[in-house]
């Protein structure tokens, strides 16, 4: 139970003078950024702030106006980013193995049965594979998701709050799950919860202000993730960290 | 059940005590009795629109789904053609039906057409809108996995507008049988629609009412059969119970 999805190298990704305009309206213009290789960075900020979008540049699914996310291999982030949603996005027909496998199917590929079976068993859901995703609870759902993205093998991950809609400890149990395997990935996780954000974060970053900036905020331990929920560094740093979002 | 025993015994009363000539209203037990003695021109006859109704449900229903699939691929294809598909909504199927007697004959290819006109609407749109509520979360979800349109298409948006499908075809079920009646009523040499029209002007009302007991219990069985299939078909939605 230990040996992560295969991912490749993974880059660091880095933001050059990125600007996105709405409807006539910038988003955010000029912003820079460093999301360091193989690390999970967490990014923090208010709602309707632009923390989405950002994900959603660096997916691929939006075009910047100007500038760019890119890695600093220097090779294009198409087809190298896994996405994992605010909801798990588990197609309601699909047996859960083939909701695993559904980048294969989506792409054309033969699908790589003994891997999906072997990260289910890894998630802790061999004995749900044949099962439709209405008879799992939240938390073995969102496993689903997380396995989907790890059968990707993509060395970038990009998780848009992935774990809000989860109780406290079916959340504090996704961290453990997600931190061992999505070690290596350059993983980047939208988080409203400063508790997430101390657990999970070997980077953090608060997006606000006016223009809106990223900051970079102090890492709370050393980079060994998840970190104990009653480290009482972590629980000090999370008091801060509730204070910078009140005070945004 | 009970409302129907009851609507019976309402019936039953009015034409022995209400003083109903026959030919006005025949008692259920006469309709009983034609239903009995015209038993196999009857069955000939509700074939001949069952027949009608099953080919223009299976055609119309294709061509809906195949114009839905077109209108999803291509916003042009969607402009030019919805406001036809509009238009075999807007006008009158009765208006229609001598014209398409004249144009396809007194046999069963001009109620075929009629069901068809019937039931394209309902079921292109429903069809049609299905496929345009793709939930996004799941088209960006398979963009980031490198999908192809047609891939997206085939493995994500037409599942997911199945049970809008669905609605579709059940609605089709229950008025296809329409289209073929009015059809038979209007020129034919057989079907209920023909039998009804022909009981109609000899005044024998307790034939008219049988060939009507028949087309109604072939369009309830018609329908329950259907969705019995789409449920089966579609086992991951929930079934809704009537409360």
């Amino acid at each position: 139970m230990t040996a992560p999805a295969q991912v490749g190298h993974a880059p660091a990704i880095t933001l050059r003078g990125l600007g996105l305009s709405m409807d006539g309206q910038w988003v955010f213009r000029n912003l820079e950024g460093l999301f360091p290789a193989g690390r999970l960075t967490v990014l923090l900020g208010g709602s309707g702030i632009g923390k989405t979008t950002l994900l959603r540049l660096m997916a691929g699914l939006l075009v910047p106006t100007v500038g760019a996310v890119a890695a600093d291999d220097g090779l294009p982030l198409t087809g190298r980013v896994g996405w994992m949603g605010q909801n798990d996005m588990l197609l309601p027909w699909a047996r859960v193995e083939d909701n695993v496998m559904l980048g294969s199917r989506l792409r054309g590929e033969a699908p790589d049965r003994a891997r999906a079976r072997g990260l289910l068993e890894q998630v802790g859901l061999a004995q749900s594979r044949a099962a439709l995703p209405a008879s799992l609870s939240g938390g073995m759902r969102q496993r689903v998701a997380l396995a989907r993205v790890l059968y990707e093998g993509r060395p970038v991950v990009l998780m848009d709050e992935p774990f809000s809609a989860l109780d406290s400890v079916t959340r504090l149990r996704m961290h453990e799950l997600a931190a061992r395997m999505l070690s290596g990935c350059t993983t980047i996780l939208i988080t409203h919860d400063p508790l997430e954000a101390c657990r999970m974060g070997q980077a953090l970053f608060m997006m606000g202000g006016d223009p809106v900036r990223l900051s970079a905020l102090p890492v709370p331990g050393d980079a060994a993730i998840p970190r104990a929920v009653d480290d009482p560094a972590l629980l000090s740093a999370q008091a801060d960290l509730w204070r910078r979002m009140m005070a945004a | 059940m009970v409302t129907l025993l009851g609507l019976v015994c309402v019936w039953w009363g009015i034409a022995r005590w209400g003083h109903v000539p026959p030919y006005l209203l025949p008692a259920p037990d006469a309709v009983g009795r034609a239903l009995w003695r015209q038993r196999a021109l009857l069955g000939d006859s509700a074939l001949t629109t069952l027949t009608e109704t099953l080919c223009g449900l299976a055609l119309g229903v294709c061509g809906g789904a195949f114009l839905a699939l077109l209108m999803a691929l291509s916003p042009g294809v969607r402009r030019w053609t919805m406001p036809l598909v509009l238009l075999s909504q807007a006008v009158p199927v009765f208006a229609l039906a001598p014209l398409l007697v004249l144009w396809f004959g007194f046999g069963m290819a001009s109620k075929i057409v009629m069901a068809v006109l019937v039931i394209f609407f309902p079921v292109t749109s429903a069809f049609s809108d299905g496929l345009r509520q793709t939930p996004p979360d799941w088209v960006d979800l398979a963009r980031t996995m490198g999908a192809s349109r047609w891939r997206l298409l085939f493995h994500v948006r037409l599942p997911a507008a199945l049970p809008a499908m669905a609605s579709g075809i059940r609605v089709a079920a229950a008025i296809a049988p329409i289209g073929a009646v009015v059809g038979e009523w209007v020129g034919a040499a057989s079907g209920l629609g023909f039998l009804m029209q022909t009981a109609n002007t000899r005044f024998e009302t307790d034939l008219m009412f049988a060939a009507l007991l028949v087309l109604a219990a072939m369009t309830i069985l018609l329908w329950w059969i259907v969705d019995l299939c789409l449920t089966r078909a579609l086992y991951w939605v929930p079934v809704q119970h009537a409360q």
